[in-house]
This record gives C-alpha cells, structure tokens and sequence, in this order.
C-alpha cells in the first residue's frame, strides 16, 4: 500500500533514500544540488524507484533529469501526489 | 552461492536454455525456468533441477508480450526472492533472404529476441540495483557479429543485443551489476535444425557443433562471484569459428 505523499512524509522518506545513496545525512537539506551531494543521474534512478514503490508516484526519466535541488525532488513529489 | 535470490533463465525447456537453468541450479540458485508453451519441457527439466537437489518453478510466459518481464520476475520474487541471475536466452528464427522478409516475420524475430530481454532487464534492474549485486547474461550469436545469408532480422537481433549488453553493463557497473552476452556459433540444439551441417563444420575449426553444456558452462561463469570485472562483454563460444 501506498504511503500518503504529504510534504513531511516524502521529505522524510528522500532523506533517507539520499543518506542510503552514501551522502553525508546533515549535508541533505532542501538547498542542497545533487551535484553538491555527488548524488549521480543513476541514483537520481534508484530514488525515484524509492519513490514510486513508497508513495506510487511515478517520475519519468525527463521529470528526474531536471531535479536539480533536494527540494525540488520533495516538491515534485508531493505536486504528483495531489 | 550463498546470496540470496533467484535465477530467471527465458526459453529453458530445452536445448542452450535447459542446460543454462540446470547449470545454475547445481550453483545453488533457485531457477525460474521459463516457458512460453512447452509445460510438459519445462516440467522435466524442473524434475531433472529437484533430482539433484535443486530449486526450480515453472513460469509460462512470452517474451514478446510487453506485460511478460513485470509477470515472470514477480512469480519468481513471491517463490524464491529477487531475481539475481537473469539468462535472457528465449530466441526465435524465422529465416529469409531480406526481400522476402515480411513486416510479421521481422517484428516477431525482434520482439522476441531484442525487446523481450530489454523489458526484463529494465524490470531485473531495479531489486539488482538495491543489492548491489546482479549478473545479466544475454544469449546473441555470432550471427550478431558475422554476416549469414537469411537471418537479417535474427542477426539484427543480436548485433541490437550485443549493442544493449554493452550500454546497459555500462550504466550499472558501479552498483556491481554486471551485463554480459554469450554468443555461440552453431550448437547441437532443434532451433540449428536444418543448419547445412556438412558445409558449416567444413568452416568450423573444432569440425564439431558445440553442446548446450558447452554454452552452459561460458554462462556460469558469467553468474558467478568470480566474474564480477567482466561486464560489457561477449564472450564466443564457437569452436573457433569467427576466430
């Protein structure tokens, strides 16, 4: 069963994902670009795996290529969901 | 073999694909052994995997069905876990000179042979990600690499196969997931039936046809721990042939 996408919810569950990705937990605030994180486009796939399979949101190959910022990833989410 | 998960070998009734699913059966991996028609084929070869001691599931699908890599993974993840080792070895022939190749003989050799296995390597992909760990093995054929005269849409299946192997393997080395072909030259099996042997082993520097087991054992190599620098690859089994 799907989670419900609310705001704190995806938060939550992308910070999570990104920390299991390797990047350092305090370094992943809504600010922080991928890049900086050193978060790669073949992560950016596993996240949106994560995300489907958690909240059954599905994010296309062309929506997970523009995230450039963790909140950008969290505000797409939550949007899909509504 | 001690990780967990299973194998899914496609077309494992019988010839290259039986001798694949019972190889990785006696490594220790429970096998999803894929039919498309030939239950009673898949049932002997499960009776031959349980006879010795091994774990294996018939899984009827087609490959070329666009919902049949979503459906065969899932009936392997609810018996034996996640599908580790996937064998994309279901081929189909329907041979002719190019002229006299119609659109039905062209998308059904394609279909089967090329976007079947890319569909199950889109869906394999995604529990092998999260493990860490992952062993494709895509069955081409020389065919893919060396002209043969009538197979224009089985040889565009491979050469498309051998190209898939190498971009795939390339996206997902770092998550140790390796991709890897096998291409064999001409192996003792029904699909070679008809093959001009007289005029072929002339060619065929071991003068013999090689054996399912032969292919078999190029595969477990490919699955196992031992091979996880080798990604990206096709490794020929063909009696020297294309050498």
């Amino acid at each position: 069963m799907a989670t419900t996408a609310t705001p704190q919810a995806v938060e939550e569950k992308v910070v999570e994902a990104i920390a299991e990705l390797g990047a350092e937990r305090d370094e992943i605030t809504r600010d922080a670009t991928f890049e900086s994180l050193d978060v790669d486009s073949l992560d950016i796939v596993e996240l949106s795996q994560v995300i489907e399979d958690e909240f059954g949101v599905e994010l296309k190959g062309e929506d997970a290529q523009r995230l450039k910022t963790v909140g950008d990833a969290i505000d797409l989410v939550v949007a899909r969901a509504a | 073999m001690a990780r967990e998960g299973a194998a899914l070998v496609t077309g494992a009734t019988r010839g290259i694909g039986a001798a694949i699913a019972t190889t990785l059966a006696s490594e220790g991996w429970p096998v999803g052994v894929n039919f498309r028609s030939d239950a009673a084929g898949a049932e002997r070869v499960i009776a031959a995997i349980e006879q010795r001691g091994g774990q294996a599931l018939a899984v009827q699908g087609d490959v070329s069905d666009p919902d049949a890599a979503d459906r065969l993974c899932a009936q392997v993840e609810e018996r034996f876990g996640p599908v580790m080792v996937l064998v994309n070895n279901a081929g189909v022939r329907a041979d002719n000179l190019s002229p006299q190749i119609d659109d039905e003989d062209w998308r059904l050799v394609l279909d089967t042979n090329l976007s079947g296995p890319f569909r199950l390597i889109r869906r394999a992909l995604r529990p092998m990600m999260r493990a860490r760990f992952g062993r494709v093995i895509n069955i081409a054929s020389i065919v893919g690499q060396r002209a043969n005269p009538g197979q224009a849409n089985y040889a565009a299946s491979k050469a498309g196969l051998i190209g898939l192997t190498k971009t795939v393997a390339a996206e997902v080395a770092r998550r140790g997931v390796t991709v890897n072909a096998v291409a064999p030259g001409l192996v003792q099996t029904e699909l070679a039936a008809g093959v001009d042997e007289q005029r072929f082993f002339e060619a065929v520097p071991a003068r013999r046809a090689g054996t399912p087991e032969e292919v078999a054992a190029c595969v477990r190599f490919l699955a196992s721990e031992e091979a996880s620098y080798v990604t990206g690859s096709t490794l020929t089994v063909d009696g020297g042939l294309t050498a």
